[in-house]
């Protein structure tokens, strides 16, 4: 399997002197293409952190962070925000939908914001999308009329547009009942097997930590124990 | 470009309320503008149309010439004394050869050759001293607007009529129909029919201006040929100082302006005009503030929005379109609106013109609605730079988490 992402020795410390906390101290993960991976780790053990770096949102303080061969660290930062919109996906805990737009304007968000408009083609992907996480009825709703779990699996939808190769969930079922997290869940692997995008999705369920093929779990931000289930 | 446009109008439109109240505002701003010019600029027109209306644009007459010297003397210096003739004026002996190219000339209303004097008319007992402007018969009103101005009679004069001020008229207990005499101060004594009584407005004239006919100055004034003066009107006022000194080149003779005798109305107008721009430029800042403040808010309020577009690849670039074409909108509408309502309560009011007096001299042809409606785009924009620059600004990290 070829190596999709890797990050050396990273560290992030936010805050100078007294008050400076070191969140992530030399964290090294390496993500292959097709990798279903689960972050794991306390509360406050630097998931969000590490999935913020990873996603080009934050520059780390020091350590290398490569993705599809190409130094992040290095990039500019309308580099990385071109990047972002070609290769990677986000689905956060709360669904962060544009709320004045339907569910098939936000899907196809960022493809429109690529190219400076809607393009049919934009929308056609962006149906297909919506049918597969079972809303093709609610293409043209408003996102404020939809329930928790539309609205997540509107912002999966969105996350896969342009068909990233790696999609950062942060607790994408933190906030959904446990039918509707199981749903999203679901979605998401067989995404990751039609699709061979790559996951990796912070939680604190360990049900949806089983239901990955890879377990990362950040301990004390010092390290990162892999361990590779076997299912 | 069409995205950018896409958002910006989704959000204006999203909360009509607020969009509705901020255009108003604009609106408001925006008709606050045009009514300061069409109030300042109707004053401006109601002045000069009030003050300059009646009078000649440009006055052209003999420049008086001082003698010289034709000898310098070889050492010493001389002292000379020079008594102005006075009395009689200059003959434009020449005014034949260059009346008609005056008249062809584009921007000229009206041109009136004019014999002038002074003179008593005799009545009775009494005396009363009187401008006479002797004018061509078929030119009373080219200057003076006579025959709009009657108040009785009719502005037509022959070789023995004269038309004269109401005031001049109460003063010596004439009507029309009744015989003046007119002695002027060549000593020539003439009597006369009242044909005509006006009243312009204008002390100095309806007390004490008498017209009569080109003829009857002639002899009045003993003069066998010739005229000594040219009153001129123009169709733009504000070009006389220029028309002047063409007109002056063109002649050789001296030219002036009516800008020279009102420098106190000139004045006035352009601090009457000044006071106008301060209290519109006062509008343009309220419209740019009420924008920015507007904008920020809205900038505020769609932080997590913003901070997610930007994760999603939104370049910042494309954020600051999307603030910068709500302003131009806002700018757009509100103005167009102000401009159309501003249009739409100005239009009723009289001209400046037709003004009845007392009333309000708003002019809404110089409503300045196309400027209105650029300055206040201009400003709009202007005023959506630092909201978008804000919303630029946001951190994708610090809205996520929350
Ligand atoms: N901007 C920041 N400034 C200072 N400290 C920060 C900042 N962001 C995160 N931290 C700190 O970094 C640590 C890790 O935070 P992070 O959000 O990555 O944890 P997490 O593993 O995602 O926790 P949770 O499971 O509760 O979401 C915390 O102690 C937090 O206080
Ligand atoms: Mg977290």
């Amino acid at each position: 399997m070829s190596t999709l992402l890797e990050v050396r020795d990273l560290v992030k410390t936010f805050g100078e002197g007294e008050t400076a906390t070191r969140v992530l101290r030399g964290l090294n993960l390496t993500l292959a293409q097709g990798d279903l991976a689960a972050l794991l780790g306390p509360s406050g053990s630097g998931k969000s952190t590490l999935l913020t770096i990873l996603g080009t949102l934050m520059r780390p303080t020091s350590g290398s962070h490569v993705m599809l061969s190409m130094d992040m660290t290095r990039a500019s930062d309308a580099e990385l925000t071109d990047f972002r919109n070609r290769h990677i996906g986000f689905v956060f805990q709360f669904h962060h939908l544009l709320p004045d737009f339907t569910a098939l304007e936000n899907v196809v968000f960022p493809t429109a914001v690529g190219v400076g408009r809607e393009t049919r083609a934009a929308k056609e992907r962006g149906r297909e999308l919506l049918q597969r996480v079972g809303l093709s009825d609610r293409v043209h709703f408003r996102t404020t009329q939809l329930s928790g779990g539309q609205k997540q699996r509107v912002a999966v939808a969105r996350a896969l547009m342009n068909r990233p190769e790696l999609v950062l969930a942060d607790e994408p079922t933190g906030n959904l009942d446990r039918e509707s997290a199981g749903r999203v869940m679901e979605l998401l692997k067989e995404i990751n097997k039609e699709e061979r995008t790559t996951f990796l999705i912070s939680t604190h369920d360990e049900k949806i930590a089983a239901a990955c093929r890879r377990q990362v779990r950040v301990v004390d931000g010092t390290a990162v124990a892999d361990e590779v289930s076997l299912s | 470009m069409i995205y950018c446009f896409k958002f910006a109008w989704r959000y204006l439109t999203s909360s009509k309320l607020q969009t509705g109240l901020l255009v108003l505002g604009v609106a408001v701003g925006v008709f606050v503008f045009v009514f300061i010019s069409a109030l300042i600029g109707g004053l401006g027109s109601f002045l000069v149309d009030r003050t300059v209306g009646d009078i000649s644009h440009v006055t052209v007459e003999t420049p008086r010439l001082d003698p010289v010297l034709l000898m310098a003397p070889a050492d010493g210096s001389i002292q000379a004394v020079y008594q102005r003739e006075v009395g009689q004026r200059e003959i434009l002996r020449t005014a034949d050869a260059f009346l008609p190219s005056l008249e062809t000339l584009v921007g000229v209303k009206a041109v009136s050759p004019q014999i002038i004097g002074n003179g008593f008319v005799i009545r009775g007992q009494s005396r009363a001293p009187v401008a006479v402007t002797g004018v061509e018969s078929q030119k009373v009103s080219a200057i003076a607007d006579i025959a709009s101005n009657l108040r009785s009679g009719e502005a037509r004069l022959t070789n023995s009529t004269v038309i004269i001020g109401v005031r001049m008229a109460d003063d010596l207990g004439i009507g029309v129909g009744q015989i003046i005499n007119l002695q002027s101060d060549r000593g020539v004594e003439r009597s006369l029919v009242v044909t005509g009584l006006f009243s312009l407005g204008v002390e100095a004239l309806d007390a004490r201006a008498a017209f009569v006919s080109l003829a009857a100055a002639r002899s009045l004034f003993d003069l066998e040929q010739g005229i000594n003066r040219i009153e001129i009107k123009l169709d733009d006022l504000e070009a006389a100082d220029d028309y002047a000194q063409r007109i002056a080149a063109m002649t050789g003779l001296k030219a002036t302006s009516w800008t020279e005798g009102n420098a106190q109305l000139i004045e006035g107008l352009s601090a009457q005009a000044n006071s106008g721009d301060l209290i519109k430029a006062f509008a343009l800042v309220t419209i740019v503030i009420g924008v920015a403040s507007a904008l920020l808010l809205s900038t505020y309020r769609r932080r997590p929005e913003i901070g997610i577009m930007r994760a999603m690849g939104a370049s910042r670039a494309f954020v600051v379109g999307v603030f910068v074409i709500q302003g131009t909108l806002i700018g757009v509408i509100g103005g167009v609106a102000g401009a159309i309502i501003g249009y739409l309560v100005l239009s009723p009011f009289p001209l400046p013109e037709n003004a009845p007096p007392g009333g309000f001299p708003i002019d809404a042809r110089q409503g300045a609605y196309a400027v209105a409606v650029v300055l206040t785009t201009i400003g709009a924009i202007f005023a959506s730079i630092l909201p978008a620059r804000a919303a630029a600004r946001v951190d994708p990290v610090e809205v996520i988490g929350s």
